[in-house]
């Protein structure tokens, strides 16, 4: 009996061990995660002269103030670069939808000649990396006096192959019943895509649109190719003008007020849908 | 009645069809052509000849082999670090009964957030500057070791910061990828193996490992391609001119080439472009050879 009982306590112990060094590991990962986040929130409501004055950086401030915040929309035009990235993600995402939902649903529902010629180079075209189109069209969109423009921001980033697989595979699980009844209803194939498919694809249509968000706000490259007047900067591009330019390169806390500005909308979307993204990520989404 | 429904059909893809033409498949063909045409002018777009030119000078510029080795050694440092690291967490996460959600919402927080915002706050953090030390400074101080400057110091300095800053970037997909293969190991095995005695370490090698190996190599695929692409956490940490920190990548050789202060060279720029592509192209080739052999399909 005294033999299990300290066989069990041994196990036990073991146990709570191996847990505490799993907890320590994850903990100790969180930090790193969190800690930059902290840190940029922490900086940006530091004065001036209160973060010059540290030599050894406090991990707290008992004076916050928002007058990084004041400077960094009056000594930069943040507000522009926001306004600019929130056009240019609501015209681009609205015009990728349009696009993918008509694509999708041709190849999902339709039967015409040709069809499965054209999903085959699709597919085989989602292998090419964007590094190896873009130099053309720089050239065409420069060509075509579309440099400092919405439009040359817009177009080449409205088709996204991999979404028009992600739906039209969603769309080809709605069953053919549906369809033939809507037929005989007299129905058009508009309505019905309108009507019926769509609202049943909903969950996906709304994970596409929020990684096509993220991705928009994130985008940097393209937009640096294609701008050089500050009117038409996107976020990404802004923080770098600021880190390079901005408000004197030592006024680390007014930066850190535009970073915390530039990050806060996605970090709230994140928060209201974590599920979904994450959900919407594992499911195929990559970060090149 | 055939004949419209094929009108109709082509009429839906028509948008994603101009669109795909214009900016994908052209801009394909294209690429190509530039990397052969020799000493292409961008403003009177006219070129000399026909040849090889463009790839023997990107080939012999000092820069571009800079680039080259500042990718591999990237590569080389992240994937297989990244990997396993976010193995390890997955393992540590699938474990935890409570809490599980909670870490796995903090541990994706840098997928959603915005790559050069955030490179910011790495570089202020690994910064030294002439009245600051910089907050890792002081901890490496506070350890007895000398202060370095990661971001304008010495090039090991600098690559250590890079590598960092790489892996917070691209640890939450992995972590995601690699903790729903986990959670979708039927629990069945695990039970018996628990009922035969089996050790730890073997069910993780007989049974974990082989289960999540398909999950496991898409990652290292991919993993290879997004590496062999980094671009905009270096411009992050270090600036938009990469050659002069002696940290630029294939692809901002590319951008370089393209745009900027040494910019107009569209026959440069794909011709680095398609050494990259053929490079990436290799590397994902053995790795689909290596996978074939060692990846277990239910």
């Amino acid at each position: 009996m005294d033999e299990i009982r300290k066989l069990e306590r041994k196990s036990r112990i073991r146990n709570t061990l191996w847990k505490t060094v799993i907890f320590a590991l994850l903990i100790a990962w969180a930090i790193i995660v969190l800690f930059p986040f902290y840190w940029m929130l922490l900086t940006s409501v530091k004065s001036y002269s209160s973060y010059n004055a540290e030599y050894i950086p406090k991990f707290f401030t008992l004076s916050p103030t928002i007058a990084n915040y004041i400077q960094a929309f009056t000594a930069v035009p943040l507000a522009k670069y926001f306004a600019n990235t929130l056009i240019f993600t609501l015209i681009t995402t609205g015009l990728m939808l349009i696009i993918i939902v008509l694509s999708a649903f041709a190849f999902s529902r339709l039967e015409f000649k040709g069809k499965n010629l054209v999903f085959t180079l699709f597919l085989s075209l989602m292998m090419i990396p964007n590094e190896l189109v873009i130099i053309t069209n720089f050239v065409t969109i420069t060509n075509a006096g579309l440099r400092n423009s919405f439009l040359g921001l817009i177009l080449p980033s409205i088709t996204s192959i991999f979404y028009i697989y992600l739906l039209k595979e969603n769309f080809e699980q709605i069953p053919d019943e549906l369809y033939k009844a809507a037929k005989v209803d007299g129905t058009s194939d508009f309505k019905y895509l309108w009507k019926v498919m769509i609202p049943i694809c909903k969950p996906t249509i709304i994970t596409v649109v929020i990684l096509k968000v993220i991705e928009c706000w994130n985008s940097y490259v393209w937009p640096r190719l294609i701008t050089d007047d500050e009117n038409y900067f996107l976020v990404s591009n802004g923080i770098q003008t600021i880190r390079e330019s901005g408000f004197g390169r030592e006024n680390i806390p007014a930066m850190m007020a535009a970073v915390v500005v530039i990050s806060v909308p996605l970090i709230l979307l994140f928060l209201f849908f974590h599920k979904k993204i994450m959900e919407g990520v594992s499911r195929g989404g990559t970060k090149g | 009645m055939n004949n419209k429904n094929n009108l109709k059909g082509w009429l839906y893809l028509l948008p994603a069809m101009v669109f795909v033409g214009v900016f994908m498949v052209y801009p394909l063909l294209d690429v190509l052509v530039y990397s052969f045409e020799e000493s292409y002018n961008f403003a009177s777009q006219t070129y000399n000849g026909i040849g090889l030119y463009n790839y023997s000078y990107v080939l012999h510029d000092p820069y571009f082999l800079q680039a080259i080795k500042n990718t591999f050694i990237l590569v080389i440092i992240t994937v297989p670090l990244s990997t396993g690291f976010a193995l390890l967490i997955s393992l540590a996460l699938n474990s935890l009964t409570k809490l599980k959600d909670l870490f796995q919402t903090v541990f994706f927080l840098p997928y959603v957030t915005n790559t050069l915002a955030v490179g910011l706050v790495f570089m202020i953090l690994f910064k030294k500057t002439a009245y600051s030390e910089g907050l890792i400074n002081l901890l490496l101080n506070s350890f007895g070791l000398s202060s370095v400057d990661f971001i304008e110091g010495p090039y090991w300095a600098k690559m250590f910061v890079l590598c960092f800053y790489t892996i917070w970037v691209v640890l939450p997909f992995k972590i995601l990828i690699l903790t729903s293969a986990l959670a979708s190991v039927n629990k069945d095995y695990y039970n018996v193996a628990r009922i035969d005695g089996t050790s730890k370490l073997r069910i993780f090698t007989k049974i974990t490992l082989p289960m999540i190996s398909p999950s496991l190599f898409y990652l290292i695929i991919t993993g290879f391609i997004g590496a062999f692409k980094a671009y905009s956490d270096v411009v992050a940490l270090f600036g938009t001119d990469l050659n002069a920190a002696g940290m630029n990548t294939i692809v901002g050789y590319v951008y370089d080439m393209l745009y900027g202060n040494s910019g107009g060279y569209p026959s440069f720029a794909s011709a680095a472009a398609l050494i990259l592509f053929a490079i990436v192209l290799t590397i994902t080739v053995i790795n689909l050879l290596v996978s074939k052999e060692n990846v277990h399909y239910q």
